[in-house]
This record gives structure tokens, C-alpha cells and sequence, in this order.
């Protein structure tokens, strides 16, 4: 199974990206795109490492629902902020103490900083430990990193690290 | 109905694209001009893509969604390239209205940086 | 209600357009100008959009998608060469 399939959820995502790309749902498709989607994995195998593992689903898409809400949110409030003109920011650099450990978490808290309200993530530490990120506009700094951490990091880290742990 | 909720987002995605662009021009420091176009402008035509699938599935008769290719690509794209824009800022030391972090030392932030002593 | 809302949001768009292209001009720093550029792909594929919309036809959808994936690798690329005086190692 693992030799046959080597990422299920590559083959699974590349599937939809055909259909998506051509456009319509029919079974020709869907076979064509099946078969690119198990052809390609093989190919640029040498590109992933490591399996992806998603230890809880649901999690998962409590975290993109968030997420989707959040982006919204954060782009109003970036839009009120620059239409009430650049003398009331208050733009800071905050330090973020990471405590995710593999790449793939890391990279998605880093994107979900950038996409979310009044933060952008500019520099991850050569150790791996601190993500430096700059925000428009805050008051309280260690208010908003406790939220990133609680709000982003925690369902992060059960997602995807969680698993490490146990087994 | 439709009409009404297609304008609607139209009208939505083009004012945060060009609410993106007037925060690009607007504010002082690179650091804070990185915020606009990420977020604002992101969602502006993230708005009108899904409006355009709106638009060509309900005059096609069919379901048009290869718009949220584009949607999908943009919003994953956004972030990176600000990251990467806001970590080449910070290497050049940019100009920033916000105290600047301490740099990791004096040595290289970036560990692949060592490989090319001759830069 | 159609015909109305799409020339404003062209007129918004291109605003938008020409807000960039300020700051491409004015820059002052090179982040600054890579920036600017990357907003002005971003409007870009907007005008495309709107562009398909009104005119009804399907066609500027791959044109869109093209500019988004160049846009992102030109500006990654333009990144690199700021942050190591080298795309390619």
C-alpha cells in the first residue's frame, strides 16, 4: 500500500487541482486526473521527505474555519487602519517563543500570522525557537502574542505534533 | 438576487483592492506598507474571483470554480512573499518607524547562508 | 445594477493601479519597489477579472492565473537576490 501510494493526500489534492483546472467533472477526467495524481508523487518523490500526518480532522477544519473568519476580520481591520491615516499606528516588532517543531506547523502558523489581523510574520530564528513578527498596530504586546499562541499555535500543534509524542 | 449579490461583491473587492493600494502609498515605513497589499488586497480580488465563478456559473448553466484555483493560490502565496519581503527588509535593515529586533548575532541568520562564504 | 457597479470598480481598480505605480516610482528602498510590483500583479488579475465579467467571456481566466503564478516567482526570486546577491546556489 505505502509502495503503491506513497502520499495519499498529494494524489488526493492533485486529483482536485485537475478537476478544478479543467473545469468540468466527467469520467474521463477523473481517470486522467487519478492517474496524474499517482504518476506525480512518484516523480517528485525526492521533494517530501517526510509523511504528513493529521492526527484530528475535525480539528483540522475547526482551525479553517477560524481561519476563514479570521482572514475577513483582519482585512477590515487592516482597512480601517489605513484609512484612518498613518499618524495613529503604533507599529511594534514582537517575538513569538515557537513551541511547534516540525517545518510543516511552523510554516503554517508563520502564513496564518501573515493572513490574520494586523500581523505579519518577518523572520524565523536560525534555531527554530522565535518567529519575529511585526504588527500595525497594538497596544499590548504580550496580550497579542498569548493570543497568536492560544489561538493559532495550540490547534496547530494538536493537528500535526501531537502524534509525535505518543508513539 | 443574484444581480444584487454579484454587485455586492464586486463593489467589496474592488474597494479593499484599492483600499490595499492607497495603505501601499499612504503609510511611512515598509513595514507597515507590507500590511496593506497582503491582507486587504488579497481579499479584494479573492472577492471578485468568487464573483466571477458566481457571474459564469449562473449565466453558463454549469459550475464554473476553477476561479477558486486562482483564490486559492493567491491567499496561500500572500503570506510567503511577505515573509520573505519583510525578512529581505530586515536583512538590508529597512528604514522602520517600529524599533528594529535584534539581529541573531552577528552571524548569518540564515544557517544555508554559511555554504557561500564568498557573497 | 451590473452595468453600474463595473465601472466603478474599474475606475477603483485602476486607482489602485496608479497608487502602485507610485510607490514602483518612488520607492525609497528596494523591498519597497518589489512590493509595489507585487501589488500591481495582484490589480492586475483584479482588472482581468472584472475585465471577464464584463465582457462575459471566460477566456482572461488563464491569463489570470498565468500572472499569478509568474507574479509570485518573480517577487520570491527578487527576494532571494536581496537577501543572498544570488537566485540560484
Amino acid at each position: 500500500m505505502r509502495r503503491l501510494l506513497p502520499h495519499p493526500l498529494l494524489t488526493l489534492t492533485l486529483v482536485i487541482l485537475w478537476l478544478l483546472l479543467v473545469n468540468q467533472l466527467s469520467a474521463g477526467h477523473l481517470v486522467l486526473g487519478a492517474l496524474l495524481g499517482w504518476l506525480i508523487p512518484f516523480v517528485t518523490s525526492p521533494f517530501w521527505p517526510e509523511q504528513i500526518r493529521i492526527r484530528h480532522p475535525l480539528t483540522l477544519l475547526h482551525y479553517l474555519g477560524i481561519l476563514i473568519l479570521d482572514i475577513v476580520r483582519g482585512s477590515f481591520h487592516v482597512a480601517r487602519l489605513i484609512l484612518r491615516g498613518p499618524a495613529r499606528l503604533r507599529p511594534v516588532f514582537v517575538e513569538v517563543p515557537l513551541a511547534l517543531k516540525t517545518d510543516l506547523a511552523i510554516s503554517l502558523l508563520a502564513n496564518t500570522i501573515s493572513l490574520t489581523p494586523g500581523t505579519v510574520s518577518a523572520h524565523l530564528s536560525a534555531d527554530k525557537r522565535t518567529l519575529i513578527v511585526h504588527t500595525l498596530d497594538t497596544g499590548d504586546a504580550e496580550a497579542l502574542v498569548a493570543e497568536i499562541k492560544q489561538r493559532y499555535e495550540v490547534p496547530l500543534k494538536k493537528i500535526f505534533e501531537e502524534a509525535d509524542e505518543s508513539c | 438576487m443574484i444581480d444584487i449579490l454579484l454587485s455586492l461583491l464586486i463593489l467589496t473587492g474592488a474597494i479593499f483592492t484599492f483600499i490595499g493600494s492607497l495603505g501601499l502609498a499612504r503609510l511611512r515605513d515598509f513595514y507597515t506598507r507590507l500590511h496593506g497589499p497582503t491582507k486587504a488586497t488579497t481579499l479584494g480580488v479573492g472577492c471578485l474571483l468568487i464573483a466571477s465563478a458566481l457571474y459564469f456559473s449562473v449565466r453558463d448553466e454549469g459550475v464554473s470554480v476553477h476561479e477558486v484555483l486562482v483564490t486559492l493560490f493567491l491567499f496561500i502565496t500572500a503570506p510567503v512573499s511577505a515573509h520573505l519581503l519583510a525578512k529581505a527588509a530586515l536583512h538590508l535593515k529597512v528604514r522602520s518607524l517600529a524599533p528594529t529586533p535584534a539581529p541573531d548575532s552577528e552571524a548569518p541568520s540564515d544557517p544555508d547562508f554559511q555554504r557561500n562564504p564568498a557573497d | 445594477m451590473l452595468s453600474t457597479v463595473i465601472p466603478i470598480a474599474y475606475a477603483l481598480v485602476s486607482l489602485a493601479l496608479v497608487l502602485s505605480f507610485w510607490r514602483l516610482l518612488r520607492g525609497p528602498d528596494a523591498p519597497d519597489r518589489i512590493l509595489a510590483l507585487d501589488t500591481l500583479y495582484v490589480n492586475t488579475i483584479a482588472l482581468l477579472v472584472l475585465l471577464g465579467i464584463h465582457l462575459g467571456s471566460a477566456i482572461y481566466f488563464e491569463a489570470a492565473l498565468l500572472i499569478a503564478m509568474m507574479g509570485f516567482v518573480g517577487t520570491v526570486a527578487l527576494c532571494k537576490y536581496l537577501l543572498r546577491g544570488d537566485i540560484i546556489e
